[in-house]
């Protein structure tokens, strides 16, 4: 017996079925590789959180996409090329002084794919799942957020395929920016509501 | 189902644990089994919430001990025996034993990014008119099937008004047994944080989730 077996943990288990389901599948014709290799490519290379900042950014600097996205967001955010799988029906969400948005999803993992890419794992686990329904401050505890106690805190449960993207509090000092700049403060958990966008100093 | 997979407001699992500049996979066999579940949809032919079902119909505790894409991995398999596209001793072997089942369509290469880009839209035209506006107040009813449903526990048997009417979309608990897509009118419904969690729920709180009609009554 060699050393090694003490290694054989349940994650080399978990591998090496996917690569024996993966071998049986492509021989049997079912997928072809070169499909697998683009799909890969495309959520880790293409769509990501980049597309929906910027989506956020457009919204920030001109008032009548921000108003056109807040109306009907999936023509809009259709508008710069981002559309398709978990995004087929999209629901802005405006932060405003008074309320804070959070997206969740209790039951599974549903994520807006084509402006944030893949959920992190975070977002499909149990304690986020667990809890953002029912106490989120003590998850934006968990992300190092404090809101105001008189903010109030819409959390958004995604029980169906309505996906849902916050739409974040322009930050103060950024009067006059192009979109481009705006964007780079526009991070992936301040469109799911765990987090805010950069400060611009 | 009343399975691991419904998880609002259930407690003990410790803190969310955000990772700084995480990867978008943590292994190559997470991408794998990921790519795989995306085009074994089309030769597979079963819809998303069979692939629902499939993943959270397993002993709870298993469920939570799984990685995500452990479970997607998981019904992967399960869905794929189901139907007799492979068998465990092919599994087992690492290579195809058995004559391939005819299958519809398969994936290819030029089609990913067309397929990804139609997605799989649930709206459906109907002649029918929604029952509820917003505004009505409504009583989640209380269901216990057995069988994938899209109407968390935490919910149910609580009061919430109706925020939007969303459109009729293909309704889960059908689609999901291969009864068919049997579209139903979706609303927004939202719950005082109060409503749900009692005297010490948070009072700047308000949930919402999104239900289809046969999930509501009129309170």
């Amino acid at each position: 017996m060699s050393g090694h077996d003490h290694d054989h943990s349940e994650l080399s288990e978990t591998e090496l079925r996917v690569r024996a389901l993966e071998s049986v599948l492509t021989e049997k014709g079912y997928v072809d590789p070169a499909a697998l290799d683009l799909l890969i490519e495309t959520y880790e290379k293409k769509v990501g959180p980049r597309n929906g900042a910027r989506v956020v950014a457009k919204a920030w600097a001109d008032p009548a996409y921000r108003a056109r996205l807040l109306k009907d967001a999936t023509p809009a955010i259709g508008e710069i090329g981002y559309a398709g799988r978990q995004g087929e029906h999209i629901v802005a969400l405006e932060n405003t002084p008074k309320r804070h948005n959070m997206v969740v999803c209790t039951l599974c993992s549903c994520y807006p794919w084509p402006v944030l890419g893949l959920p992190p794992v975070w977002y499909k686990s149990a304690p986020y799942r667990s809890r953002a329904v029912a106490d989120p401050r003590s998850v934006l505890k968990d992300f190092g957020v404090t809101l105001p106690q008189d903010t109030d805190i819409r959390v958004w449960d995604s029980t169906a395929e309505i996906r849902y993207l916050v739409l974040p509090m322009r930050p103060a000092g950024t009067e006059g920016w192009s979109e481009e700049k705006l964007a780079d403060l526009v991070t992936r958990d301040s469109m799911i509501g765990t987090g805010l966008p950069k400060d611009p100093k | 189902m009343n399975g691991g997979q419904d998880l609002g407001g259930t407690q003990g699992h410790g803190p969310v644990k955000p990772e700084p500049n995480e990867p978008v996979f943590h292994a190559e066999w997470e991408k794998r089994a990921f790519a795989l579940t995306l085009a074994m949809g089309m030769p597979g032919g079963w819809n998303i919430d069979m692939g629902r079902f499939a993943r959270e119909n397993r002993p709870p505790g298993e469920y939570l001990a799984m990685s995500y894409y452990q479970i997607w991995f998981a019904a992967l398999e399960l869905m794929s025996k189901q139907r007799g596209l492979v068998a465990d001793d092919e599994i087992e072997a690492g290579h195809s034993l058995h004559t391939p089942k005819l299958v519809k369509r398969v994936l290819s290469p030029d089609d990913v990014l067309k397929v990804l880009h139609r997605g799989g839209p649930t709206e459906r035209d109907t002649n029918t008119k929604p029952a509820f506006n917003p505004g009505n107040t409504v009583r989640m009813k209380n269901i216990n099937p057995a069988t994938h449903t899209r109407l968390p526990r935490y919910v149910r048997g609580h009061i919430g008004t109706i925020e939007r009417v969303i459109g009729c979309h293909v309704f889960p608990d059908s689609n999901a047994t291969g009864a068919g897509e049997n579209p139903q009118w979706l609303y927004t419904v939202r719950f005082a944080g109060r409503e749900l969690w009692g005297e010490q729920g948070d009072p700047t709180l308000t949930v919402s989730i999104d239900a289809w009609q046969p999930y509501l009554e009129r309170a």
